[in-house]
């Protein structure tokens, strides 16, 4: 028998890509026991774990993907859900080859433990056979104050449970009509299915966390007034949710979409079973993508299973620059999206009464890299094409929602509308309010959001205690 | 612990029975005081209805000019509607609109003691109520629902009103009598004459233009009619004010589907607007835009008529 780090990483079953490219099904199938039990035993048990140093929430990985190896599932779940509330989630979607798996000392031997797909397996199996679906309720006695969580991405999640843990009354004030943000709007089922999403917020609200749908902070209530009604301490998790367009001609064509639109549609109103549902989308036959990070990748790879039978992607550096994570680049690559690399947008096409026909496009060179280190784009002149195409997507980026900081006095923000924040703490400028998440960062990822959600959670703790004292302090 | 808050009350008019007093946050933040019941229900023409709701948060904050976010059912989609009545006292939310298709029917077909599905506000920038002078409120059809509690307001903020109602006959003509005492004059036209002068509003405005010195407009109704009275005012340098309503989604600045173009610049109808100074607006894009899902909209109006019939 070879020696267990000469393996190769376990392959994930996948759906066929022709097949799965026409339907919402989840793409990968997850392990099976004993695929896991092989994978985790590729693990070396380092002592300096340096694969902890690339999780933002830290999990202790040696430590759980041991317990995976000698088959405890149960106790692997409990090592993980320490540190991580939607393990299930981030097994599924955190970009992995640039976190804890890119510090993997088996990267460089023979392929990093695959320690997403651990962590997925584990969380999966744990739902399907423990008696409750989380793993510890609050461990401690229930408290007075009261927490208002705005936002209920992963960022608010995740502040929401460990706050809830830790005996406060927590609400989550929610601007949509369901929870998740991203999770729910933006990322497809077909790589998060929904009943993963809604079991992992049921765990959430088993642990007596109110939500409250419908309520946009700034509009419905304001912060002031979230505090003159009680809450002792509020954290604003709202997200990276308005979205860039491009400013070129013709993007108010029908037919031009932001992905958030898109998305939205097909995600959270579920526009693929209309007229069913009373929310439509149009269907695209040739559609153009504009963008290539895991939102350019959802949503061409939604525009294919809506029935597209051409869908490009255009982006206007090269293929080591594209950010999304590797396996969605992989996957819609292998479903049949193209490529158009270092190809820029310049005008959206009219055709018919104001519909759109095509994509004027520019071909274009690296430069000298840019501020962010990436080597700049220049267009190439006469260089000029188009594409055909009925649909288009924008995906370039979205910045933070300007209804919190514009409604919320002594509230300091970045020049592009982040909320600043302690780092450390996620303080804002005004006292008992944190931040975290994509509303702090800009766009970044979830368990990045949640790391966030939980350090908050941590210094809103304290802050609270500090108070608890101070006023028994003053009763005595 | 018992927690107040307080309003301001500027330029609110008489649509919020109660100007400045204090509620009781606590009351109504529960999540039980989400089921949006509907407390009153009136048909106002054979299209129209007026629904009344428990939306205790909805009407905490609203002002005039402002909008809800509604899903009749769970498998509803969004749809946009002006907050024709808050009272913050009981919490009631009133709005009234127009049965034009799927989802307005699924709504119109709910009944007083039933609940909507979701009811999220109040979403939009507040109309800009100043004291100017003298202002035509120019309505048409379901627009002068839209349009009732911008008046009201203006009225309270001390101007003059010059009502002007539009309605193609005397049985779709809506809120009369509410438009009446909120005005100081009011001038009705049908298309058919069947009711007030023969006409079209922008005739009406045409000869009050002639008559009276007016110094600000309000246009709200079917986009042509808004353009119409946008290029009546144009020529004589009044400021107008229109009310814009394009295909909306979450109505929090997250899609961008609702954008319109005004003034060279896109704008964001669910929160730069819905109200914009008509007179910068690119009509053309809106109304193309707005006719973005006409086939689907078709389609479901049809499979809501078969589902009706059966
Ligand atoms: C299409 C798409 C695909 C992605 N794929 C990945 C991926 O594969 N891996 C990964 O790690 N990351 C991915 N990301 C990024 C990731 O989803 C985000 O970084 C993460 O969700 C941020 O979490 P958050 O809690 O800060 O904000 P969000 O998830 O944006 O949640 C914010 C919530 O706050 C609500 N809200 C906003 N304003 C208000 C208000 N005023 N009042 C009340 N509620 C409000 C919003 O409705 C939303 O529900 C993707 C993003 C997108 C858009
Ligand atoms: C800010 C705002 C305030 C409004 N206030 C009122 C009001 O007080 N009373 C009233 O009767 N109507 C109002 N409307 C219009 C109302 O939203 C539409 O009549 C309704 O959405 C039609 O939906 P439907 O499914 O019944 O009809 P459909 O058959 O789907 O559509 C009929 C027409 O309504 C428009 N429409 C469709 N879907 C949407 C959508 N999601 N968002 C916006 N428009 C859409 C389109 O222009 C379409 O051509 C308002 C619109 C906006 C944007
Ligand atoms: S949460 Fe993400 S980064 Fe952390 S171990 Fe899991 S997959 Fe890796
Ligand atoms: S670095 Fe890789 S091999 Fe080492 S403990 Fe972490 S997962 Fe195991
Ligand atoms: S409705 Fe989505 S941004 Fe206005």
């Amino acid at each position: 028998m070879p020696k267990r780090e000469h393996l190769p990483r376990t392959p994930m079953p996948e759906q066929d890509p022709k097949q799965r490219a026409t339907n919402f099904d989840e793409v990968t199938l997850g392990y099976t026991p004993e695929m896991a039990m092989a994978e985790a035993s590729r693990c070396l048990a380092c002592k300096q774990k340096p694969c902890v140093r690339g999780c933002p929430v830290n999990i202790n990985i040696p430590e759980f993907v041991r317990k995976v190896a000698e088959g405890d599932f149960g106790a692997a779940a409990e090592e993980i859900a320490r540190a991580n509330a939607l393990a299930s989630v981030c097994g599924r979607v955190c970009p992995q080859e640039e976190q804890c798996e890119k510090y993997c000392l088996m990267a460089k031997v023979n392929g990093a433990v695959a320690i997403g797909r651990l962590e997925r397996f584990t969380a999966d199996w744990h739902a399907a056979h423990a008696d409750t679906n989380h793993c510890d309720v609050s461990d401690r006695e229930p408290l007075d104050q009261k927490v208002a969580i705005i936002g209920a991405g992963p960022a608010g999640l995740t502040a929401a449970g460990d706050l809830a843990r830790a005996g406060y009354k927590v609400t989550v004030f929610e601007a949509l009509h369901e929870i998740g943000g991203v999770l729910r709007y933006g990322i497809p089922e077909f790589r998060l299915p929904r009943e993963i999403l809604d079991r992992e917020i049921e765990s959430i609200r088993s642990m007596g966390v109110d939500f409250m749908t419908n309520v946009v902070i700034g509009k419905t209530l304001t912060i002031d007034q979230l505090r003159e009604s009680g809450f002792d301490a509020i954290f604003v998790g709202t997200g990276a949710g308005l979205p860039t367009f491009l400013n070129i001609p013709g993007e108010d064509l029908n037919g031009v979409y932001s992905s958030n639109e898109f998305l939205t549609r097909v995600n959270l109103m579920n526009a693929k079973d209309f007229p069913n549902e009373g929310t439509p989308v149009r269907i695209p036959v040739k559609a153009v993508v504009v963008g290539a990070g895991n939102t350019a990748m959802d949503s061409a790879r939604t525009a294919l299973r809506l029935g597209a039978q051409e869908v490009h992607i255009v982006y206007r550096r090269s293929r080591d620059e594209m950010p999304a994570r590797a396996e969605e680049l992989h996957h819609a690559e292998e479903e049949g999206v193209q490529f158009n690399l270092l190809v820029n947008p310049v005008a959206f096409l009219e055709g018919d009464k104001g519909w759109l026909r095509g994509v004027r496009c520019q071909r274009m060179q690296l430069g000298e890299p840019d501020e962010s280190g990436r080597r700049r784009p220049i267009p190439i002149p006469e260089t000029e094409f188009d594409i055909e195409a009925d649909t288009a997507i924008v995906a370039v980026g979205q910045s933070p929602n300007p209804l919190i900081r514009s409604t919320t006095d002594g509230l300091k923000t970045t020049p592009w509308g982040g909320i600043v924040v302690n780092e450390e703490t996620g303080e804002t400028s005004i006292p008992g309010v944190y931040a975290g998440g994509d509303a702090v960062t800009g766009a970044a990822t979830v368990i990045t959001a949640m790391g966030a959600g939980r350090r908050s959670a941590i210094s809103i703790d304290a802050y609270l205690k500090a108070l608890r004292e101070n006023n028994n302090k003053v009763s005595e | 612990m018992t927690s107040h808050v307080s309003h301001a009350s500027a330029g609110e008019g008489d649509w919020i029975k109660t100007s400045s007093h204090v509620c009781r946050l606590d009351n109504i933040l529960s999540p039980s005081s989400a089921a949006y019941l509907i407390l009153d229900k009136q048909r106002l023409s054979d299209t129209v209805v007026r629904l009344t709701l428990h939306a205790p948060l909805v009407a905490l904050n609203a002002q005039p000019g402002q909008f809800v976010l509604i899903r009749p059912t769970e498998r509803s989609e969004r749809i946009p509607l002006t907050i024709s009545h808050a009272d913050r006292v009981s919490g009631a939310v009133t709005v009234i609109f127009q049965e034009v298709g799927h989802t307005t029917r699924e709504l119109g077909g709910l009944e007083k003691g039933q609940s909507v599905q979701d009811f999220a506000g109040p979403l939009g920038t507040p109309s800009d109520i100043q004291r100017v002078g003298t202002v035509a409120c120019v309505a048409g059809g379901v627009g002068i629902a839209v349009m009732l509690p911008v008046t009201r307001a203006l009225k309270a903020a001390g101007n003059r009103i010059i009502g002007i109602l539009g309605a193609r006959n005397k049985s779709l003509l809506i809120l009369e009598d509410e438009m009446r005492e909120a005005c100081d004059e009011l001038a009705i036209v049908t298309d058919d004459g069947s009711y007030g002068e023969q006409g079209i509003v922008t005739d009406a405005l045409a000869a009050l233009t002639q008559r009276d010195r007016i110094d600000m407009a309000y246009a709200i109704g079917p986009l042509p009619m808004m353009q119409a009275v946008c290029d009546v005012t144009r020529d004589q340098s009044i400021a107008t004010v229109v009310s814009l309503d394009p295909v909306m989604v979450d109505g929090t600045g997250m899609c961008g589907g609702c954008r319109v173009r005004v003034g060279g610049d896109v704008k964001f109808a669910c929160v730069d607007g819905p109200e914009f100074d008509g007179h910068l607006v690119d009509w053309d894009s809106l109304r193309s835009r707005k006719a973005g899902y006409r086939e689907q909209e078709q389609k479901a109006r049809e499979a809501s008529e078969e589902a009706h019939h059966a």
